[in-house]
């Protein structure tokens, strides 16, 4: 790692989301900003005056708005202020997380606010994101998602010898923890045999299987150590933010659902927090699982099991909330995944639970340590890690 | 606080349509060319970070493409979708941030693969504004018109401005549309909307532009020169053109003092040499001279007239040609901070401003200006 001047330490000290829904029919796209933004300055006890900058991001086709960040400064707080617009897919969230970090810890900013969005209702996002890939080679045979997760689950169920029941218990697991999050958008009361009987979307990924199109938006607040102390007794301290992208072409990426973007990121991300044994010392995960079968490779990409475990993992009970390292307590982005704010409600709700406002939701241990991750791009990752202490 | 340096730059030529190339080869021949001048290999490169605009590419996530190309290949990347310049000012917050050591920045943009009028008629509220036709000329057009009214700014003198584009822009090889023509031919050119004409307006091109930012500790490794980047400023202004004064940029002004208190500017007329702004049409280079204080607000005219700006007058504005001459939405700032490193190294060339040691870039965001960002370079701190 590089030599020099180290920067501030940093803590999330406030988190918004709205409720979020299938459609938000009562308020357009401002208003939907406005109240994460809203509820997460209330958290954070802060009025608007106090923010320094404010970052936002979203995918501009979904809706057909250019420069979207211009036209939300109403709502975002931004206008007669700072600030940037970032996007990278469906890692948006975690992008702005970590430039929020960033930005803090450089010394030129105190108190940073990041935001995500997406309202889906009002386009189309499958002829949005289909555009990401090469229009010659592979948008018109292999775009989509659906198609990818289809073709990368095969591959990883027949090397490893995964069954379709273990991404339905992920499946099932995710939507029972998501009944208890005020939050999300599916609460749906489901069994193994619900999510087996779904119809299928392109083998072996079937409806249950996959993550909604959802609409609202997140906002969390950073504070540099000096400012921590005026506004929270209870701070999510940032331990380690390390981003890993990927090549250009979907068929340039590893086959068999293996995540290298993200096992290269927790690599440098535990060696910045000083985290030796993932299993035992990371007390909760909020993963960026577009479909369950991720979720069972995500994992151990992570270190939390070995290569191909995932599925024992779950067959033993590890990731479920009352579990040795639970896995999406929120219910996941199978529950409630509006895009731009789909990585940033795991920052969210990581800190949320090393802050212990996680009510119904809060996982029945002690949490110093959890990990947020973003997932975006051409299997792109993000990976965050917060402390209760640093 | 880490301090931040430009160690290498580089772009490329600038032309209407670059048919022989897509954007991931413009990305790629501007990274590998800063690397390759610098010295530094793949695995010293800590991260890069893009701007680009899916809308401007016709593509979602638009710096997918672009991974191999801008060396982030398992590396870490960001994309800010904003004008370059703003990656440039990410960049150094990173650097700042004690996590990296350097960073590539690469901007790139193909005007000519869509049309400009529908791209930036997006940029407009769908309910109230959009169905108008407002485009990026037509909404400068009222800014134009608002700012000749109330200070008494004539035709000419904007013409002024563009002529002076076209003509530094013959001394660069990299610009696009330099040629030398009189206010007459100007003001005699296609009136794209009343009072803005075609050669008063940004011209369709096609390229991109990549520096390399490093941390005090690395940057003479790679730079016997480095340029140090010594102050900043970036603020936002309300969306609704109607909710603004159009003739006062307050978030110029508010960006340039923030920038020259960072750098320990007190008076920008005597202590800056060389400035390098983004007028995306002709008035813009009066306003924006203003906005920066570089004049009395409603001298931007007289400023032009009296010859000051000239690349051998005492404060030169745009020797490089400016955006006038050809750089494309999103890389147009990077590239004024790119000529500005030029410059500070006395590398520019025909159009080097004799002895500059303190330069100012300037990249804008957003319909008449909504959102600036304002640095400072000095060629020494």
């Amino acid at each position: 790692m590089k030599e020099g001047v180290m920067g501030r330490k940093v803590a999330i000290v406030g988190t918004g989301q709205t409720h979020h829904k299938a459609r938000q029919a009562d308020m357009n796209i401002t208003e939907m900003i406005h109240v994460a933004v809203k509820r997460c300055l209330e958290d954070a006890e802060l009025t608007m005056d106090q923010i320094d900058g404010v970052l936002i991001g979203n995918m501009e086709h979904f809706e057909g708005i250019n420069l979207s960040d211009m036209w939300a400064v109403d709502a975002s707080g931004a206008l007669g202020r700072y600030g940037m617009k970032i996007t990278t897919g469906g890692s948006t969230g975690t992008s702005l997380s970590m430039a929020a970090y960033y930005h803090v810890a450089s010394g030129l900013f105190d108190i940073v606010m990041a935001i995500g969005w997406q309202k889906q209702s009002e386009g189309e996002t499958t002829a949005g994101l289909i555009s990401a890939t090469d229009p010659i080679w592979e948008r018109l045979g292999f775009a989509g998602a659906f198609g990818t997760f289809g073709a990368a689950a095969t591959q990883f169920m027949k090397e490893y010898g995964l069954t379709e029941e273990h991404a339905a218990k992920v499946a099932v697991k995710n939507r029972q923890n998501g009944r208890r999050n005020p939050y999300a958008h599916l609460k749906l009361d489901i069994t193994v045999e619900d999510v087996l009987k779904s119809p299928m979307l392109a083998y072996p990924v079937r409806m249950l299987d996959m993550c909604p199109a959802s609409e609202g938006a997140c906002a969390i607040i950073m504070a540099c150590e000096e400012k921590v102390k005026k506004i929270t007794d209870r701070p999510a301290w940032v331990a380690a933010a390390v981003t890993r992208h990927d090549a250009p072409f979907i068929g340039d990426v590893p086959m068999f659902m293996d995540l290298r973007t993200l096992r290269s990121a927790a690599k440098e991300a535990y060696a910045r927090a000083g985290i030796y044994n993932p299993l035992k010392e990371i007390d909760v995960i909020e993963l960026y699982e577009p479909v369950s079968w991720a979720e069972l490779s995500f994992i151990d990409a992570l270190g939390i099991c070995e290569r191909g475990e995932g599925g024992k993992l779950i067959d033993k009970g590890i990731t479920y909330m009352d579990g040795e390292c639970p896995v999406n307590p929120s219910g996941g982005v199978l529950c409630t995944n509006p895009i731009g704010a789909t990585a940033m409600l795991r920052v969210a709700e990581a800190a949320i639970q090393i802050r212990g406002q996680g009510g119904e939701r809060q996982v029945p241990k002690k949490v110093n340590t959890a990990v947020a991750t973003g997932y975006g791009g051409n299997w792109w990752s993000d990976l965050m890690i917060l402390k209760s202490s640093l | 606080m880490e301090k931040v340096a430009i160690v290498g730059m580089a772009q490329t030529r600038f032309e209407q349509r670059k048919i022989d190339a897509g954007y991931p080869d413009l990305v790629y021949e501007v990274s590998r060319q800063v690397m390759d001048k610098i010295g530094m290999r793949i695995e010293e490169l800590d991260q890069t970070i893009t701007a680009s605009q899916d809308f401007w590419d016709g593509r979602t996530i638009s710096n997918f493409a672009v991974s191999e190309a801008c060396g982030s290949f398992l590396k870490p990347e960001s994309k800010v979708a904003m004008d370059g310049i703003m990656a440039a000012f990410y960049a150094m917050i990173r650097i700042m941030s004690g996590q990296y050591s350097n960073c590539l920045v690469v901007a790139h943009c193909k005007m000519s693969e869509g049309p400009q009028n529908l791209i930036y008629n997006a940029v407009f509220d769908p309910i109230y504004q959009r169905h108008l036709g407002i485009d990026g000329v037509s909404s400068s057009a009222l800014q134009a018109r608002a700012y000749m009214n109330r200070y008494g700014i004539s035709q000419e003198q904007c013409a002024l401005a563009a002529v002076k584009s076209k003509q530094n822009a013959l001394l660069n090889p990299y610009a696009m549309d330099g040629r030398r023509i009189a206010v007459e031919d100007v003001l005699k050119s296609e009136i794209l909307a009343e009072p803005i004409h075609k050669l008063e307006a940004i011209p369709v091109s096609d390229g991109a532009c990549a520096i390399m930012l490093a941390n005090e500790h690395t940057a003479r490794k790679y730079c016997e020169k480095p340029v140090w980047i010594a102050g900043v400023g970036s603020f936002m202004d309300a969306y609704y053109l109607g909710e603004r004064d159009l003739t006062d940029p307050v978030s110029l002004v508010r960006s340039a003092k923030k920038a020259y208190e960072m750098a320990g500017i007190s008076d920008p007329r005597r202590e800056i040499d060389v400035v390098e702004l983004s007028e995306y049409y002709s008035y813009q280079e009066l306003l924006w001279s203003e906005g920066l204080g570089l004049c009395e607000r409603g001298q931007g005219g007289r400023l032009v007239e009296s010859g000051a700006t000239q690349v051998q007058g005492p404060i030169p504005v745009n020797p490089s040609g400016g955006v006038l001459a050809g750089n494309p939405f999103t890389v147009a700032g990077l590239v004024r901070v790119a000529e500005a490193y030029l410059q500070l190294r006395g590398q520019a060339g025909e159009h080097q401003v004799e002895g500059a040691k303190t330069a100012l870039a300037h990249g804008t965001t957003g319909p008449c200006g909504q959102q600036h960002c304002v640095m400072i370079l000095k060629s020494s701190l």
